[in-house]
């Protein structure tokens, strides 16, 4: 691509839309704002082969194709929440290590307040 | 010593026990696909050289298919070709999808261990492999005749695997 060539393509936004030599997998996003919301969701992400890692610490391929998908997908302005929804479509609950808050689940995310209201009773009773 | 002494220790001895038994257990769990019931997603890949490739579209044909996930680096995608084979000459149409692999990887892997498939794509970023939910190769899906996925065969397919999988794509066609 010749230099005037390259100035009309990035006048254009054609450079920006063509994805890095690497992939979106190992280079980051060039907004930072949008990068560090990608991060965040990434450490959420159970990564299928290597399966107590998250996407964003493991070396495996899947993890890669994984972390390229996020970081279009936030890219193209979808929210976190959204890519989080098709990914748990696809491999269920497991996939993401924050569950669902649902009829199913309450328990589970009940359980501190739980945990810490016993915990009030038993310090009452030695205190007592 | 009374009850509500000891109670907390034998709490205590139980927790113990299970995180001691819990612990030394390898935790590898199988992830299954959430998209079995669910259309087969949408897609077209590439195929080997002068070759057409594979798109959603070749496995709505109104009779189940199946889509074998290999890669010429994957030992276990060895071991079941034999299988593959042998559904083959059972009638079975048997896509593939080559995962992470390169053209010329591929070709040599099908003159080695033969090529049991009637349209190969090659996913060579892995993407589709995880629109279908795939965790890993080798996996096998069952394709009806409408397109919707109806099983999930996680591992090589062995010897004993071939009939369980002809009863099922009875089933479904």
């Amino acid at each position: 691509m010749g230099l005037r060539a390259a100035a009309w393509a990035m006048a254009l936004g054609l450079v920006g839309a063509a994805p890095p030599p690497d992939g979106w997998g190992v280079t980051p996003l060039p907004d930072p704002r949008q990068e560090a919301a990608a991060r965040r969701l990434m450490h959420e992400l159970r990564c299928l082969t290597c399966q107590n890692q998250s996407i964003a610490e493991s070396n495996a391929p899947q993890a890669e194709t994984m972390r390229a998908l996020v970081r279009e997908r936030i890219r193209a302005g979808r929210s976190p929440e959204d890519v989080r929804a098709e990914l748990i479509e696809r491999y269920g609950d497991w996939v993401s290590f924050r569950p669902p808050p649902r009829p199913d689940t309450w328990l589970l995310w009940a359980m501190p307040v739980v945990a810490l209201g016993l915990g009030a009773v038993v310090v009452r009773r030695l205190l007592r | 010593m009374t009850v509500s002494r000891i109670l907390p220790l034998v709490l205590l001895a139980a927790l113990a026990t299970f995180l001691g038994l819990n612990l030394g257990r390898p935790q590898q769990a199988t992830v299954r696909s959430a998209m079995v019931g669910k259309p087969a997603p949408a897609f077209a890949l590439p195929g080997l050289a002068g070759e057409p490739g594979l798109r959603q579209a070749d496995l709505a044909t109104g009779r189940p298919v199946l889509v074998n996930l290999f890669a010429s680096w994957c030992l276990p995608c060895r071991v079941e070709a034999p299988q593959l084979a042998a559904l083959r000459r059972a009638g079975v149409v048997i896509h593939g999808i080559a995962l992470r692999d390169r053209p010329e990887d591929v070709a040599a892997f099908l003159a080695r261990h033969g090529n049991p498939f009637g349209r190969i794509g090659l996913d060579a970023d892995g993407r589709v492999a995880v629109g279908f939910g795939s965790s890993g190769v080798p996996e096998t899906f069952l394709i009806d005749g409408q397109g919707i996925i109806r099983a999930q065969h996680i591992g090589e397919i062995r010897p004993e695997d071939v009939p369980k999988i002809l009863k099922e794509l009875r089933r479904w066609g």
